[in-house]
Parts: C-alpha cells; sequence; structure tokens
C-alpha cells in the first residue's frame, strides 16, 4: 500500500519539478532522517526540491489531495525535531530557494528566500553600514524561513528581540497552495497580526516562501566586559544589578564553573579557570554612550562582589572574550561522548534556586551538568553530560531534562525559550498549558491547516497524548483534562 | 470576583448567542467600526498584580488604567517601550493593547505588539485561558498573546497582560530643521540609516523634528553631528503628536493613518487640494486630513504598498480598514471562529462580518 502510494506520488511530482530534485532512495533521503537533534530520527517517505513558489504550489495542492503530510525544512540545524520527518510525509525542502530578491538602503529592509541563511543577510548589507540584528548560534548555517517558523533568538534578543521583532513581512503559502501576504515594509498591518502569529509556528500553520526583513544600521562602537565571580549567587545577583542599574546591554551571558573550564581550554578566551562563574556584558551604540554605560558596569560588577572585571579595549579583545562563550557548546562536548542540550527560561530571580536545584538532581542522576545562559532574558541552556552508548543513560539524562524543565514551569517560566517544542518538549507542553489552551491550538491549526497535514503531531500535544503519559499540568490542586479517561 | 461576571455574562452570551461590546475606559469608543451589542463592562478587573522592575515585566489587570502603570514604572525609571498614547484620562492598558496603538517612538523601540509576553483571556465560549508568560523568551505554543494586539477584542477579552518594560531615557534632545514635507522623507530615512540615537522623527509642513535619546555625553555629541537648531520644547511637541492634541488633528475633516514604507516620497495623493498631512515614524507613519472618499484613499494607500485607516471620524459603518485580500479574510473568518465561535464578541468593530 505504502509503496503504490510512494510510486503514484514520485511519477506525479516528477513532471512538476527539475530533475533532480525528487529524492526517494533510502541513501538519499538519510540526510533527512532528522535536524540537529540527532537523538530523534524518521526518515521521511520523499523529500522535494522545488525551486518556484508555483512548485511549492504544485506540491502542496498535490499533496492535500493525496492527503500525504508535508514537512517544511531549512537548513535542519533546528534543535527539537521541528524539521524532523513524520512517517509517510513529503520533506519540502526549501534549501533552492536561498536567493536576496532585494535590499532598500533607504527604508532598511531586504526582501530574501526563505533559505537564505541568516548570516548571509549581514554580509549582504554589510558595505551598506546595515545589518540583521538575531543572531542565532546556528547562524552560519540556518536559515531564515527556519529562524520565522522557530522564531530565533540569539546572544543579542535582550535589546534587538526575537526573529518576530526583525521580521516586516511575509509570504507564505496555505496549505491548499493559496498565497497570502502578511505585513510588508510597512509598519503594523490592518487585521490580525497573522504576521506574528506564524513566527514560531514550528511549520504547522503555512509555508514560508518569502521574508521582509527589518535592517539596522551597525552601532558605531560595542565593547565587553567579563566579570568573575567565586559565587555563582552573586553572578545572578550581578545580572539583576545590571538590570536595576537601568543599562539594557546588548547581550549579558553567564557561564558556570564546568562551562568556564571547558570554553577555556577550547577557546583560550582568558576566562579565570577558578571562577564559579562568569557574567559577559557587551554594550553597545555610539562611542560615548558605550563609554558611559562600560564604566557603570564595571561599577556594578565590582560591587556586586566580582573578583575580577575585564573589559575589551579593542574589537581584537572583544572577539576574545566571546571566543568562549561562543565555543561553549562544542567544548563542552569534548567533556563526553554526548550531551543534551535544554532549553528553558526562567525569571531571573529565580535563578540561584533553579541552579541549586539542577546542581542536587545532577549528584542523584549521576550526570553531571555544564550551564550556559542568556542570563539578560533569563533563557538557560543546562548541557547534560552522558554517553548514549551506556545503557539507560540517554533515558536518564531525558528524564532529568523534563524535571529541569518542569522546574522552569514551576519558576513561573517556560519549557522553551528559543528551541521550539518540536517533537522533543511534546510531552513537557503538558506541564506548561491545561486543556483549553492546547484545544486552542488546534483550532488555530485547523483554521490555517483543516486536514491537519503541515508537519502534524509537532509542537502541539493532543490531549490524549497528555492523559496517557499521566503528566499533569496541576494547577490550584484541580487536576486538568477531567474529561478524560486514566490509565 | 471581577473576573467571574465577566465570564458569565460571555458563557450566558454564547449560550443564547447575544452580541457582547466590551467596554474598558470607554477612551477608544471612536475608534473601528461602530459598536453594537450589549455592553459588556470590564473596567472593573484592574490593578497591578506583579512587578519586578529588575525582570523588566509589568503584569496587570486589563482595566488597569495606563496612567497607573506609568506612574508605577516611572518610580522605578522604567516605561512602556512602545509609547502608547492614550487618548483620554481613563484608558486602560486593555484597550491599548485591543487597538494594538503605539507612539512617536514606535519604529525605533517596536510597537505594542512587540512588548507583549503573555496575557490571560477569555475566548468566545466563555474559557479561560493563559498563553505565553512573564519571561522575555517563549516559544512554547502559538503566540496568542501577540495575536491579541490590534485585534479590537474580536478574538477574546484580555483579562491580564504582561508586558516587556524597559529603563527610562537618561536624557533627551529634540531638534529641528527646515524642509518641506517632501523633502523631509529624504532627510528622515537618512538619520534613520546612521548609528545616532534617534527616537523620533516626525515632518509637519515647515520643519522636521528629531529626538536623541542617550546617555547626556551621548545626546550632546549626536546633537552636533546631527545639525539642526535646538527645539526647545521637545516633551510639549512629541506628547501632541502621540495624544493628536496638536492643532493639525482639531482640524474638522476626517483623520486618517496612512501606513506606508518609508520611504515612499510624498505626497501620495498628488490630485488632491482636499489633504493636509503630518508625517510621523521617520516617513512610516503619514496622518491624513482629508474628506476624500473612503475607497480613494484605500487604493492610494494600497498603490504605495502600504494601508490606511479612517482613524477618527468620517462614516463608522463603512469599512474603517484596507481591504484584506481574500486569502487574508478567509483565514481571518476561521480565526475568527476558531476563538469565537458565535461571534459574540465586538461583532463587526474591524471588519463587516468579521
Amino acid at each position: 500500500m505504502q509503496r503504490m502510494k510512494k510510486e503514484d506520488l514520485i511519477s506525479r511530482l516528477k513532471p512538476m519539478l527539475s530533475q533532480g530534485s525528487v529524492l526517494s532512495g533510502e541513501e538519499e533521503l538519510k540526510p533527512y532522517e532528522c535536524d540537529g537533534i540527532s537523538v530523534y530520527r524518521q526518515l521521511p517517505l520523499l523529500v522535494v526540491l522545488p525551486e518556484t513558489i508555483e512548485q511549492v504550489q504544485a506540491v502542496l495542492r498535490l499533496c492535500l489531495k493525496l492527503k500525504v503530510a508535508v514537512v517544511a525544512r531549512g537548513a535542519g540545524t533546528g534543535l527539537s525535531g521541528g524539521s524532523m520527518p513524520v512517517e509517510g510525509a513529503v520533506v519540502l525542502s526549501l534549501a533552492k530557494f536561498n536567493r536576496i530578491i532585494s535590499i532598500n538602503k533607504d527604508n532598511r529592509s531586504a526582501v530574501v528566500q526563505p533559505g537564505v541563511r541568516n548570516l548571509a543577510i549581514s554580509e549582504a548589507v554589510d558595505d551598506l553600514g546595515l545589518y540583521y540584528a538575531p543572531d542565532p548560534s546556528s547562524q552560519i548555517a540556518c536559515t531564515i524561513g527556519g529562524n520565522v517558523a522557530e522564531n530565533s533568538g540569539g546572544v543579542h534578543c535582550l535589546k534587538y528581540g526575537l526573529t518576530v521583532h526583525n521580521v516586516l513581512g511575509l509570504k507564505m503559502l496555505a496549505m491548499d497552495g493559496a498565497l497570502i501576504e502578511l505585513g510588508g515594509a510597512a509598519l503594523d498591518g490592518p487585521g490580525y497580526d497573522l504576521l506574528a502569529l506564524m513566527h514560531g509556528s514550528e511549520g504547522l500553520l503555512g509555508l514560508i516562501v518569502e521574508v521582509t526583513v527589518k535592517l539596522l544600521p551597525k552601532p558605531e562602537l560595542a565593547r565587553v566586559v567579563m566579570a568573575a565571580f567565586d559565587d555563582i549567587e552573586k553572578a545572578g545577583q550581578a545580572v539583576a544589578d545590571i538590570i536595576a542599574a537601568g543599562i539594557v546591554p546588548a547581550g549579558l551571558e553567564m557561564m558556570d564553573h564546568l562551562a568556564i573550564t571547558a570554553a577555556e581550554a577550547f577557546a583560550h578566551a582568558g576566562y579565570p579557570c577558578d571562577a564559579q562563574a562568569i557574567v559577559l556584558c557587551e554594550i553597545d551604540g555610539t562611542q560615548a554612550s558605550v563609554e558611559d554605560f562600560i564604566t557603570s558596569v564595571e561599577q556594578v560588577f565590582q560591587c556586586a562582589g566580582a573578583v575580577q572585571v575585564r573589559a575589551s579595549e579593542n574589537e581584537a579583545e572583544r572577539l576574545k572574550l566571546w571566543a568562549g562563550r561562543k565555543a561553549a557548546f562544542p567544548a563542552v562536548g569534548r567533556l563526553a561522548p554526548d550531551y543534551y542540550c535544554m532549553d528553558g527560561t526562567i525569571p531571573k530571580s529565580a535563578l540561584a534556586s533553579v541552579l541549586r536545584q539542577i546542581a542536587q538532581w545532577s549528584v542523584e542522576f549521576g550526570l553531571p551538568v555544564a550551564n550556559v545562559f542568556h542570563a539578560g532574558d533569563g533563557n538557560m541552556h543546562p548541557l547534560i553530560l552522558y554517553d548514549a552508548n551506556k545503557p539507560g543513560e540517554l533515558e536518564r539524562t531525558e528524564a532529568f531534562g523534563e524535571k529541569i524543565l518542569e522546574l522552569c514551569v514551576k519558576s513561573g517560566g517556560s519549557i522553551t525559550g528559543e528551541h521550539g517544542v518540536g517533537i522533543e518538549k511534546l510531552d513537557s507542553m503538558c506541564l506548561q498549558f491545561g486543556a483549553l489552551e492546547l484545544t486552542q491550538f488546534f483550532a488555530i491549526k485547523d483554521a490555517f491547516d483543516p486536514d491537519r497535514l503541515l508537519n502534524p503531531g509537532k509542537a502541539v500535544p493532543t490531549l490524549h497524548r497528555c492523559a496517557e503519559l499521566g503528566r499533569m499540568h496541576v494547577h490550584d490542586g484541580v487536576l486538568p483534562h477531567p474529561e478524560l479517561e486514566r490509565f | 470576583m471581577h473576573e467571574l461576571l465577566i465570564q458569565q455574562q460571555i458563557e450566558a452570551a454564547h449560550r443564547t448567542g447575544t452580541k457582547l461590546n466590551i467596554i474598558g475606559g470607554d477612551s477608544k469608543s471612536w475608534y473601528g467600526r461602530e459598536a453594537t451589542g450589549e455592553p459588556l463592562p470590564v473596567t472593573r478587573h484592574a490593578g497591578i498584580i506583579s512587578y519586578q522592575p529588575t525582570e523588566l515585566v509589568i503584569t496587570a489587570r486589563a482595566a488597569t488604567r495606563l496612567s497607573v502603570i506609568a506612574d508605577a514604572l516611572d518610580e522605578c525609571k522604567q516605561r512602556l517601550p512602545f509609547d502608547p498614547p492614550s487618548f483620554g484620562e481613563a484608558a486602560t492598558l486593555g484597550g491599548t493593547l485591543a487597538c494594538g496603538f503605539s507612539g512617536p517612538r514606535r519604529p525605533y523601540a517596536g510597537s505594542c505588539r512587540d512588548f507583549v509576553l503573555g496575557c490571560r483571556i477569555i475566548n468566545g465560549k466563555g474559557e479561560v485561558m493563559h498563553f505565553g508568560g512573564e519571561v522575555m523568551k517563549n516559544v512554547a505554543g502559538f503566540d496568542v498573546s501577540r495575536l491579541m494586539a490590534g485585534s479590537l477584542g474580536t478574538l477574546g477579552v484580555l483579562l491580564d497582560v504582561s508586558l516587556k518594560v524597559l529603563p527610562h531615557r537618561q536624557t533627551e534632545q529634540t531638534l529641528v530643521v527646515k524642509a518641506s514635507l517632501a523633502e523631509a522623507i529624504g532627510i528622515m530615512n537618512h538619520r534613520a540609516g546612521t548609528d545616532l540615537p534617534v527616537t523620533a522623527m516626525a515632518a509637519d509642513a515647515s520643519h522636521v523634528y528629531f529626538r536623541l535619546c542617550g546617555t547626556h555625553s551621548s545626546v550632546q555629541k549626536s546633537a552636533l553631528l546631527m545639525g539642526g537648531d535646538i527645539y526647545a520644547d521637545g516633551l510639549q511637541l512629541w506628547k501632541g503628536i502621540r495624544e493628536h492634541s496638536l492643532p493639525f488633528f482639531l482640524d474638522e475633516r476626517p483623520l486618517w493613518r496612512i501606513s506606508l514604507p518609508s520611504d515612499v516620497p510624498h505626497p501620495v495623493l498628488s490630485d488632491s487640494d482636499d489633504a493636509d498631512w503630518l508625517i510621523g515614524w521617520g516617513g512610516a507613519q503619514r496622518w491624513l486630513k482629508s474628506g476624500l472618499p473612503a475607497g480613494q484613499v484605500f487604493a492610494m494607500a494600497e498603490q504605495a504598498a502600504g494601508h490606511a485607516t479612517l482613524f477618527r471620524g468620517g462614516d463608522r459603518a463603512g469599512e474603517i480598514f484596507s481591504p484584506l485580500s481574500e486569502g487574508q479574510m478567509r483565514l481571518h473568518r476561521r480565526i475568527k471562529h476558531a476563538f469565537d465561535p458565535k461571534g459574540i464578541l465586538n461583532p463587526g468593530r474591524m471588519y463587516e462580518g468579521l
């Protein structure tokens, strides 16, 4: 049955697309079986690589007619399985949509295809003195379409916002192939803010085929201050003190002892390896304002009890101080065969207590944890070290990770700050949302995609799944989903 | 308590199919299409729930007055970054969000929806739901909170809203340069492309105004680089633009808000004498006083890759917002149905039949 369906699909898709744009052999499909989180894998039925909007429309219409699911894919760098295929689905790769269509210097915007890499935008407008602000760590490889789908962040979110704050317009295709334009170079369009709704919708609502991004003038100057602390709670307080002092850093990052030692050994950034925590605080703007704020930042850190405070004196020093933070993930990766990167957010005031709890669980689970944070916006990335080849260790890691996410929710935060839900955090969604919200999410999904063919089974768990797993979002002692049977 | 009353009224209206007209401070009843339906007063659901300055987040009940929020933030040297107009003492947070209003700072700091982090709402079935949260970054679930901004109460009644806030400016300085409106577009877009700390730009028939914000030394140095004369009463000027209290806005004719790509040349209506302009948002928002037929203004805005809103006055029973494309409208109807299947919440306030 599946075989016939596949042959039928191939024979119908091939005439729609250029030669070599339908992949069907197992060795061709293999590279598409997962995204950046490789523990979750699924071979797709087929992969198609259309080149024009008309071709995407034709593929969608055919899949709608045959009720075949469609999973959109950019660079596949996501960290939650958002672009991992689902069984029996066609993966629709937007890799060939890699053109920057136009750059408008006068109104500081660019129209790009979804397969354009994040960093390529800033590179293309560099000589105009402009750049595209969101800078997820995968920016060399990740594409703008995927950034919209995941509402990607980066280290500069606190000041410059997420993808949703830096995209002016989209062209999207509904599952029936209808082309719908949202927003554009003019601000704050009429009707519902579907532009915002599309951000972080993880490919469940429509297919993004064009993106208009906002470009910003490059700041005159950026400097970073590194402060080392002998106690992680002092570092956490220092982060709050920076904000309390009325400073809006371009970046405000924190690393714990294990992350520092790993990063220093890897990148030789000049971090003091005996520190329990370091905070990196970057200030950008005009030269005068940077100098003013750097002075304030240094004072705040000293008052907060930093054992060492160092400000970059030139661009080379700035980049060196950042090199350690930017290499933190691969550096931690050398400490163990595998690591599992978590992505929860918490109010900054909960930082110390959450860290203490994670440290305690780390001992209980027998799994070391290195902590790297976007401290300014309370986005934590605990990296749990494990060995996938040891029986049961992955399962233990996942259980530990879920406890961390549960703690994030209990502390007033979220199960995902920037990596998305995808397939990975479906179960944790049951902790954060109740039956009414989940039902409302499905109603939104159905408004866009009534046949539920776009990336089905991702981002929003069914009530049934939440109930079966027994993962309860218990609020005020009231059990959710009382309408469902329990087993 | 008040929440329960609101919920009960919606539940009852859902059962009977009674249309509801949500009323907060009643300071913006002139906005949008004509309101119909039984009044649903929400005014008593007010008060700040939590405010932690170091978290940069405030959570308040929707009927909290904007002035109460501004005072609370001011005490901790913080502000709402999108600089919302209040258009009256009684303006509430919920009404501001429902209208999606932002002030002169919007192109540089972000819009009303940009700062929404989370909300609790009651949908058209009377279901209380919580979306988003009180943290800066949160990509769990669809972004319903931001969808609420600008939806004019047609998808749900806002109960509580969490917003990101930011520190106040340390110093500000307004500068003025003589220029025609046509020249102003070029000047403003040029300035916006520099690294100077501009936080507002506007132009009237004879001058362009720029506001610089930042540390004292930064504003001083930037002002020298930027050139122009010091405008003494900048505070009043920007307030007048934000609150529509300048003489320009007092003209009898209907007021249109034309949103365009900031570099679209002026004038966009070359063939009409019945048009006076005040340009804000560095060229991206153009206020038009004109008695021209709505259809003509909508068409003009569309031709210039933008859109128009009949902001005040004119025929409030007709179309107020630029027409949506067929595809957009179909999605709008389905989304409305997903939140409010019986179409009881502020029906027709945004578009006829929505």
